[in-house]
């Protein structure tokens, strides 16, 4: 089958998911298997005086009750993986269980085992805590003041973490003919996988093998670190993850709870399912974002921009993520200049212990940030100067010429052609045309704006000699084995963790072009410590340019090997055997030749190979990229906002990715179309609201919004492809730009909008409430 | 106070099932965890994500919403009586086609209450059908394709009626003896 790559093929996974055949964490029953629940703490600050567990224990139904004293000593706990280098990083020890003071709400208190799901749930309300309330630091600005509760007594000012990156000189701030500064505050959100968090673990006290299940978007750095944490090697500890229900970085994370399950399954001889409930998720489950973030953008009148300099004070929670001390440092910081070729930059970091639910990676994890400030000072900028934010921009972004460009934190951008999906966007919304309009319509009264986002993301990791001199405590490699059987048939294994992005069809059309072979002929095996070599899993879109990579390498190295096979059975030396859709043939001899599935079983049977050659038809590759991948492009959203009410608009929503080479448009747009809402969401409605005693107010579905299917525009969505030269696909990532690009579009286009009432900004999310009020604002009232 | 079981029997998928179950059990754990029906999915604990949605007696239902001895009697449908792997359903086949899943998670509530919409409103448009997924969260797709899903969906499954409704028709004649 001929190219494949670039076709918009079905995916292989969904007849499966769609018939109700999928098998995701809660479907899993096994013989004899127990239900835990969690007890979580009710205070975002408390000591704890007293747990009595006794009428609990009574419960016919309820097999074990532990509390984090029970544990001490038996289980670890579990550490970050991002231990950012040179920042006075402060690590507090987060146990599975608190111990003697709970630090959030949702802290775990008590793990409860029972034989039936709802008498374990039962079994909560008999577990009595008496806790001492203390103060609590819930934002981040107030959490550094001398004075303000202390999340960990040993930690000064909360401050986990103090990272700095390039420096502006002071002159060129004093020397620029202008100086834009504002502060944005990038809220906290939540992931919100549709499936919740799910732990399921089975202990086999013959072989003392610990096999746990558990919704992970890397199921080996979950091996990796569970394996310390319960004290088990890693050769004993069998980590899967099955069909998962989405994770948006809200699965990267190693949780207390996994380690919980592992713990209890490994004690008492029996299977043990935990699954999280939707109001549990939103406190126990890492949020994202929570950055407040303090802009100057230097520059002159003519819009050239000099410098940047950026700070950034970020809200880690109770204690430090898996990815935590990553996003507001490293992906955040090394990105603040963004697409432009911004001379000067520097980035301050503070990162910050509060008395709430610790964050992580969330879809884009720090880029979203970065890029949300600089695209929105850009526009602010713009409107300093009196120039049309699309000329300024015009004017600052990075020169096709310059790739491989250097920015001035010293990230390397692979490739880049910038104004191509910016033409083409403004071709398709004809921006000149556009804005005579919007002029138009404001004479009339009605408020349209027209928001930009050119952006560029940072992903694909990535080189791992880069990872641990970022102090990520892991490498970013990837690998994948091709194993031909000898009917030809192939099974693919991959070190990456698909949860809905559809490897099993993008990675098939990888191997089919390879080896031509029909899609149906390949299967996939993913996400399974046993099966799968070391690798590091799905997350920071890194699946096709490094794993995908991966697949290629290994299948040009089974193709290598055949061709040699069938020079030797067609007596004709390698160099004169070429391969086309699935046949070797002679050079110039029409008639001699083989098919691949011949060749597949001459390998496996190996009666008669090259001298010297080993049997089968297999190949393995361990893939470590030379750099990361930077996907860019242009994002316009065009708004009206209601001035009596506040409320805002679709118009239009129009996005050009350049992803570099597109495996399957049509997943690519789905990942788009994903990221595209999940971004908006963020601006216009989603946003975790803490109480100043550390209470989460919006801790259910029915206070968090969600957004469905009636809040959103229909995005009209394309691509160009600029290849990247550091992977043998050309490869970028497409899972988390649309998240990147489309929050500072949105805010821009609504910024816009009021722009005659001089409206600089509003905290997202974009409430018509809070939008109303700043109209009223700018109209004096 | 243990109160005591009751035996729930309902035809599902066109079989007859029954279970005893506790009182209070939530009719989508009966059908997951005593019938072993596991295509039904639970994404919340408010009723807000409708990946438990099933017919009940021909109606889009919540089944987080329901106590499974409510349900007794019923005629149910889920994900797993929709159609098999080589005789998909319109609205399966409408979603492989159109990309209107990623992690499918929330795909069988969805297919289930747009199967819901479709009985109401044959021939959605797509306003309505935006409005009609009211009861369902997806946080995968950003809807679009879901949308272009269901009107494919809407549209092969009204072709189907006209043929059947040609072919009653045409049988109609037969009997008659007017051909």
């Amino acid at each position: 089958m001929a190219n494949a790559v670039g076709a918009p093929l079905k995916r292989k996974e969904d007849p499966r998911l769609l018939t109700g055949n999928g098998c995701f964490a809660d479907d899993i029953q096994l013989p004899g298997m127990l239900h835990a629940v969690i007890l979580r703490s009710p205070h975002a600050h408390a000591k704890i005086k007293k747990i009595n567990v006794e009428e609990a224990l009574k419960s016919p139904h309820v097999i074990a009750v532990y509390t984090g004293k029970d544990l001490e000593g038996k289980i670890g706990p579990v550490p970050s993986s991002w231990l950012v280098p040179d920042c006075n990083l402060k690590e507090a020890p987060q146990y599975p269980l608190a111990i003697d003071r709970v630090r959030y709400v949702g802290d775990g208190v008590a793990l409860i085992i029972a034989d039936d799901r709802y008498a374990a749930r039962d079994a909560l309300d008999l577990i009595d805590v008496e806790y001492e309330v203390l103060p609590a630091a819930v934002r981040q600005k107030e959490a550094m003041q001398k004075g303000a509760p202390l999340v960990h007594d040993d930690i000064e000012n909360n401050i986990a973490l103090h990272w700095k990156a390039g420096e502006v000189a002071e002159e060129i701030m004093e020397n620029a003919e202008v100086v834009v500064q504002e502060s944005f505050y990038v809220q906290r959100v939540f992931p919100s996988p549709i499936e919740t968090r799910a732990a399921i673990g089975q202990y086999n006290p013959g072989s003392e093998e610990l096999t746990l299940w558990c919704t992970s978007q890397n199921p080996h750095i979950h091996r990796m670190v569970l394996a310390g944490v319960l004290g088990i090697s890693e050769a004993k500890l069998r980590v899967i993850a099955p069909d998962m229900g989405g994770g948006f970085g809200g699965k990267i994370g190693v949780y207390p709870d996994e380690a919980l399950i592992g713990y209890a399954a490994r004690d008492l001889g029996r299977p043990v399912k935990w699954i999280e409930q939707r109001s549990e998720h939103f406190t126990s489950s890492n949020a994202g974002r929570d950055e407040v973030i303090d802009v100057e953008l230097a520059g002159n009148r003519d819009g050239t921009l000099t410098a940047i300099r950026v700070k950034n004070t970020a809200n880690l929670g109770a204690y430090l993520s898996t990815m935590g001390p990553g996003v507001s440092t490293i992906d955040f910081g090394l990105m603040i200049t963004g697409a432009y070729d911004i001379p000067h930059a520097s980035c301050e970091t503070f990162g910050v212990y509060t008395n709430t639910t610790p964050t992580d990676a969330y879809r884009g994890a720090g880029k979203p940030e970065a890029t949300y400030q600089i695209e929105r000072i850009i526009d602010l900028y713009a409107r300093e100067i009196g120039m049309d934010p699309l000329e300024l921009r015009k004017k600052n972004l990075v020169r096709k010429e310059a790739f491989p460009y250097t920015n001035a934190q010293g990230l390397v951008y692979d490739s880049g052609d910038y104004e191509k999906p910016l033409q083409k966007a403004l071709e398709i919304v004809n921006y000149e045309q556009l804005r005579q309009e919007q002029e138009k319509l404001r004479k009339q009264g009605k408020l349209i704006g027209i928001g930009l986002s050119t952006y560029v993301e940072l992903c694909g990791f990535g080189p791992s000699k880069v990872a641990g001199a970022i102090g990520f405590q892991g490498g970013v490699w990837e690998n994948s084995t091709v194993r031909v059987h000898p009917s030809g048939k192939v099974t693919v294994y991959s070190g990456t963790s698909p949860h809905g992005q559809g490897h099993a069809t993008t990675f098939g059309q990888i191997v089919a072009d390879k080896l031509g072979v029909p899609m149906e002929d390949i299967e996939l095996v993913f996400s399974d410590t046993k099966a799968i070599s070391m690798s590091w899993g799905t997350y920071g879109s890194r699946s096709t340019a490094v794993g995908g990579a991966a697949v290629a390498i290994a299948a040009d190295r089974v193709v290598e090997k055949a061709k040699k096979i069938a020079a030797h059975e067609l007596e004709a030396a390698v160099e004169d055997i070429t391969f086309e859709n699935g046949v070797f043939q002679v050079k110039g001899v029409p008639g001699q030749q083989r098919t691949f599935q011949e060749i597949a079983k001459s390998a496996n049977m190996a009666w008669n190979l090259p001298e010297g050659m080993e049997p089968s038809l297999e190949a393995q590759s361990f893939f470590d990229p030379e750099n990361f991948v930077y996907p860019f492009g242009t994002h316009i959203a065009i708004v009206e906002v209601d001035k009596e009410t506040g409320e805002i608009e679709w118009k239009r929503y129009v996005c050009v990715d350049d992803v570099g080479r597109v495996i399957n448009p049509l997943t690519a747009e789905g990942q788009v179309h994903g990221g595209v809402a999940q971004g908006v969401g963020q601006a216009l409605w989603e946003g975790a609201i803490y109480s100043k005693e550390g209470q989460l107010l919006s801790g259910t579905l029915m206070d968090y919004a969600l957004p469905k299917a009636r809040f959103f525009p229909h995005i009209e969505s394309s691509f160009t492809e600029t290849l990247s030269p550091v992977n043998p696909l050309g490869a970028k990532g497409v899972g988390e730009t649309g998240t990147t690009a489309s929050i500072p579009a949105v805010m821009n286009a609504v910024m816009d909008a009021l722009k005659p009432y001089g409206v600089k900004d509003i905290e997202m999310p974009l409430t018509p409430e809070k939008v109303w009020r700043a109209i009223q604002n700018g109209e004096g009232n | 106070m243990a109160i005591e079981n009751r035996k729930v029997t309902v035809t599902v998928n066109g079989q007859e099932r029954s279970a005893e179950v506790e009182p209070r059990k939530l009719l989508v754990h009966y059908l997951r965890d005593d019938l072993g029906l596991t295509g039904t999915h639970i994404g919340c604990d408010t009723s807000q994500c409708g990946a438990c949605t099933i017919t009940v007696n021909g109606d889009a239902v919540k089944s987080c919403t329901m106590l499974a001895v409510q349900a007794d009697g019923a005629e149910i449908m889920t994900v797993e009586g929709l159609g098999t792997r080589n005789e998909l359903h319109p609205m399966q086949q409408s979603f492989w086609e159109e990309h209107g899943l990623q992690c499918g998670y929330c795909t069988p509530g969805v297919m289930m209450a747009m199967i819901g919409l479709l009985k109401e409103n044959p021939n959605p448009s797509e306003e309505e059908i935006r409005e009609g997924m009211e009861g369902v969260i997806c946080r995968c797709t950003g809807y679009q394709f879901i949308v272009s899903a269901v009107q494919k969906a809407a549209k092969i499954m009204a072709e189907a009626n006209e043929k059947n409704d040609q072919k009653v028709a045409a049988s109609q004649l037969v009997g008659e003896g007017n051909l």
